[in-house]
């Protein structure tokens, strides 16, 4: 059986699963009921200063998609609403109960150094594992200079950073919010500062949908709505792509990440380990189905890794970082067509009409006695994959490789690119 | 012969306690809840070309209804279904889909588990229906009468149809309701809460379509009378006559015919004074049949035994309806033909059965083999005919029948001009809802192309 432990900064636990700091970790009831479910650790839910911030009602905004629920989640609701003495009394005492697990506190407070001195101070006497700064939360907090408004800034991030590390023995995880055009700048702020370890992503700015009848956006607050922080298995994409800059960036390589975003199984937390992360964090899928979703995401990561024959998470961690190209160098040589099994074939005629109406018209359609029949025209398909993807039958379209015999020839040293690289002779 | 001989036949009303009868027609498939609904059509691909509008006798765009119950466009999911189908609500009820539209569903290809397209039909339609009238409206009066026989799904389609298109109709309906078999004939648990009742009233919300009940072809008006007084003529008769068995004592008591019967169950105001049978032969093997069969068991006979001469593959009935009789207990009997009615005192009270297989040539043939059956009821469900009287009662120019159906071209017309005829008494097709309607639409299309030229 493959060996789950993880080691992130330094912070140790028996598995990579984490709660990321939300509501399934507000309190010492569901912490403990978390870690008897198997979580590897917590993120606590995000402390700052008494007296505790007031929520309102509501606060959760969903999109389903055909009948599923819960494919996007949003939020408006702010940090821990608890006192600061009643969290880390209870932090401590979880520690204490569960010493094996994970657990880091996130911290968000205003942006002055004794603010951040005075409660590191206080995290310290808990003995958490480490603090996540919540740079993250882009509603509510924000509008009171903190949380995203901090984390949109590099320079705010690395002069915090640099006040925790200061002030602190803990290692400092630093959480960056998705609300940026260049998840770098954060990401490298947050390593000039100091910080131990990145985590990402948090949520992302958004209105769930506009209520019809009232016309306001929804999560509906009295008729009005602000935007919320968007997370679940939609956004999962967005966060793998900014694990993956910061995973391959010259300056910010071999910075310890805590993926997340939209992780719901064993697949997604493989896919976020595989692009570099040490621990992954989950919110949204715990909050959808309860905490024993831990149970399959642990053995089914067990089950695949022995297939595998990895041994340890670090057996493939970060292997699919050195996948990640620029375009430029991806093979302009490299050629596929479509080919659909017949056999497998359903006559649903989507391949079709999608090549037909916004493609390339390589799929022909026919009928054999009646039978509907659809073929591709090798000669016009380019390789989209469009057709691969819209065909409700698993495996039936397939894209298969046509070996030309040419050699691997990226965009910058393609004949056809005016401003090509010129060969060194 | 069987043993127990001495024992009177035993057929009486109220084998059911009294207040069993309020159920006991209950909607054999209920329908989806809304969140149903919405899961289901979410399995729907939006086919291109798609197999399942193809099998749809009236040819239903099913992806596009289907599609808009996803966007919670009811509305236009039931129009959709409603300009191909005015019959939409009792064909999603009626209608045999397993050899219809969800044969052909891609699902089934797939996985065996096609779309519950009638399902999700009928969860349109009946929301269409709950929110108010039928939704069409009356083309620009065209100034002409078009004459519907028969207030059944052919002549009733034909009839809103013309409505449609601006002309006016009078339909001939010989009984006293209007409905056809939607409202005589179909099994009561297929259309609880008189819901062929229900769905005519709501069709003739369009206007212009007048109904003259009790008026019967060949009995109070003739073909003849007809063509003189309107410009085309549409005959949605069905088939009023049944198969006779051929033995020496079907008329004993007890023997009886199933549509007949089932016509007085549907009709009946009160289920309990209903005389039933303890022990039921049904001789068939034709949906009717099985209709028959389960609505025995249901008003409470003990025993119900379906004799069908071939084997299963051969039967009428779908493999749904008769897995459906083998739930509700009903007993199949496969390869026997009927032989002989035994009688007592004038009344049914045994049947006996030969066994049959097929000859080398396929032929089917009996064996010397014979077993007998207690029966206190013997129902016939063996086919319907036509019966041509009405048409030809004071024509010189009488209507061609082939192998007992009129014949008609593609758009319906008859061998005589401005006649057209669909459903039943054609031979469009496989006897049901579905084709009715849809024969009467298209001659309702072609009746108005010809009064338009
Ligand atoms: C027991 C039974 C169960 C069935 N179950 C199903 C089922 O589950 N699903 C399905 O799809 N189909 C079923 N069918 C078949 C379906 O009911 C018919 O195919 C359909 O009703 C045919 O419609 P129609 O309009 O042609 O004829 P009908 O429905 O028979 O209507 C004919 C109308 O014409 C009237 N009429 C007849 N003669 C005259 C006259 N001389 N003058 C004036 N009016 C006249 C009749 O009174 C009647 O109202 C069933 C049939 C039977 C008998
Ligand atoms: C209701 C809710 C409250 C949250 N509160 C916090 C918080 O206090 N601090 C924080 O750093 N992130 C908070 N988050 C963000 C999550 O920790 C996480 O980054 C995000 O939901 C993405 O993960 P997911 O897709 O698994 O849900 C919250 C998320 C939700 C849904
Ligand atoms: S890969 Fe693209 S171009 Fe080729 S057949 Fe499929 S959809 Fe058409
Ligand atoms: S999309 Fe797939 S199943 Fe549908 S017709 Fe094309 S190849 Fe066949
Ligand atoms: S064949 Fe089935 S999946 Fe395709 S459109 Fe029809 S109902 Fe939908």
């Amino acid at each position: 059986m493959a060996d789950l432990r993880s080691t992130i900064a330094g912070v140790k636990s028996p598995n990579p699963f984490w709660l990321a700091s939300a509501p399934p970790t507000d309190k010492e009831y569901n912490v403990v009921r978390a870690f008897k479910a198997g979580w590897g650790g917590v993120v606590w839910k995000t402390l700052g200063e008494d007296p505790p911030i007031v929520n309102t009602c509501s606060r959760y905004g969903a999109m389903s998609l055909n009948g599923q629920r819960m494919v996007g989640f949003n939020n408006i609701e702010l940090i821990t609403d608890r006192p600061l003495d009643v969290n880390l009394q209870e932090i401590k005492r979880v520690k204490r109960d569960w010493p094996d697990r994970a657990m880091i506190v996130s911290l968000m407070v205003p942006c002055e150094e004794r603010n951040w001195k005075a409660i590191l101070k206080r995290v310290e006497e808990t003995d958490a594992d480490g603090i996540e700064l919540n740079f993250g939360c882009p509603h509510g907090m924000s509008e009171r200079g903190m949380g995203a408004a901090v984390g949109q800034v590099p320079e705010y991030i690395e002069m915090v950073t640099r006040w925790c590390k200061q002030h602190s023995r803990m290692p400092v995880f630093v959480k960056l919010t998705p609300n940026v055009t260049n998840i770098l700048g954060p990401a490298r702020a947050a390593k000039v500062g100091g910080g131990d370890a990145v985590s990402l992503i948090n949520t992302i700015n958004s209105i769930m949908a506009v209520n019809l009848d009232s016309m306001s956006p929804e999560p509906e607050v009295d008729g009005k709505g602000s935007h919320g922080g968007y997370c679940g298995p939609a956004v999962k994409p967005i966060a793998l792509h900014m694990v993956a800059e910061i995973a391959r960036d010259a300056e910010t390589r071999g910075l310890p990440i805590s993926g997340i975003g939209g992780i719901s199984t064993w697949r997604d937390a493989a896919e976020f380990i595989a692009l570099g992360s040490g621990s992954v964090q989950v919110c949204t899928a715990a909050m959808h189905k309860g905490f024993k979703i831990v149970e399959d995401m642990i053995d089914g990561l067990a089950n695949w890794m022995d297939t595998k024959g990895y041994r340890t998470l670090s057996d493939f961690q970060g292997r699919a970082v050195g996948n990640v190209s620029d375009w430029k160098f991806l093979n302009m040589n490299y050629k596929t067509v479509a080919a659909i099994d017949q056999a497998a074939c359903i006559k649903c005629g989507l391949c079709y009409i999608a090549c037909e109406d916004t493609s390339h018209q390589a799929i022909s359609k026919a009928r054999d006695n009646g039978t509907r029949r659809y073929q591709v025209i090798e000669e016009e398909c380019v390789g989209c994959n469009l057709c691969m993807h819209v065909c409700p039958v698993d495996h039936c379209i397939t894209m298969k490789r046509v070996d030309r015999g040419l050699p691997h020839v990226g965009w910058v040293d393609d004949p056809r690119n005016p401003q090509r690289r010129q060969a060194a002779n | 012969m069987s043993g127990s001989g001495t024992e009177a036949p035993d057929v009486k009303p109220g084998r059911l306690e009294k207040g069993a009868y309020q159920n006991v027609f209950d909607d054999i498939a209920p329908p989806l809840s809304a969140r149903e609904a919405l899961i289901e059509a979410a399995r729907c691909h939006f086919c291109y070309d798609a197999p399942c509008v193809e099998a749809c006798p009236t040819g239903i765009d099913i992806p596009s209804f289907i599609g808009k119950i996803r966007t919670g466009n009811l509305k236009g999911s039931a129009i959709d279904i409603l300009s191909a189908n005015i019959f939409g609500g009792t064909c999603a009820r009626v209608c045999p889909v397993e050899e219809l539209c969800e044969e052909a569903c891609v699902r089934t290809a797939g996985e065996n588990k096609p779309v519950k397209i009638g399902m999700l039909q009928r969860h349109a339609v009946d929301a269409l229906m709950a929110a108010g009238p039928q939704p069409f409206t009356r083309g620009p009066e065209s100034g002409r009468t078009v004459a519907v026989v028969g207030a059944g799904p052919a002549g009733l389609a034909c009839a809103h149809r013309l409505a449609m298109l601006g002309q006016k109709v009078d339909v001939y309906e010989a009984r006293s309701r209007s409905g056809g078999l939607n409202e005589h004939g179909i099994a009561a648990y297929k259309v609880p809460d008189a819901f062929a009742q229900r769905e005519v009233a709501w069709l003739m919300g369009i206007g212009g379509i007048a109904i003259h009940h009790n008026k019967a072809l060949g009995r109070d008006v003739t073909l003849a009378e007809l063509r003189k007084r309107y410009p085309a003529v549409f005959l949605g008769v069905g088939l009023q006559s049944t198969q006779k068995l051929g033995l020496a004592d079907e008329a004993l008591d007890g023997v009886e015919d199933a549509v007949a019967y089932i016509e007085r169950l549907r009709q009946a105001k009160d289920l309990g004074t209903l005389p039933v049978g303890r022990r039921v032969v049904v001789i068939g093997g034709g949906n009717t049949a099985i209709d028959i069969a389960i609505q025995s068991k249901r008003l409470g006979a003990e025993d119900v035994t379906i004799a069908y001469r071939r084997g299963p593959s051969q039967m009428g009935a779908t493999d749904h309806e008769q897995h459906l009789a083998q739930i509700e207990g009903v007993r199949i009997r496969h390869w026997v033909a009927t032989t002989r009615l035994i009688g007592w005192k004038g009344r049914v009270k045994e049947i006996e059965l030969a066994y049959t297989r097929l000859d080398e040539a396929g032929k089917l043939v009996l064996t010397e083999a014979r077993t007998t059956l207690l029966a206190d009821t013997v129902f016939k469900a063996i086919g319907q005919t036509l019966v041509a009287d009405p048409f030809n009662a004071d024509a010189r120019e009488p209507l061609a029948v082939k192998n007992g159906k009129l014949v008609v071209n593609d758009e319906r017309e008859t061998s005589l001009a401005g006649v057209y005829a669909g459903g039943d008494c054609t031979a469009t097709g496989t006897d049901l809802t579905v084709r009715a309607v849809e024969d009467g639409k298209r001659a309702a299309i072609a009746i108005d192309r010809r009064l338009r030229a």
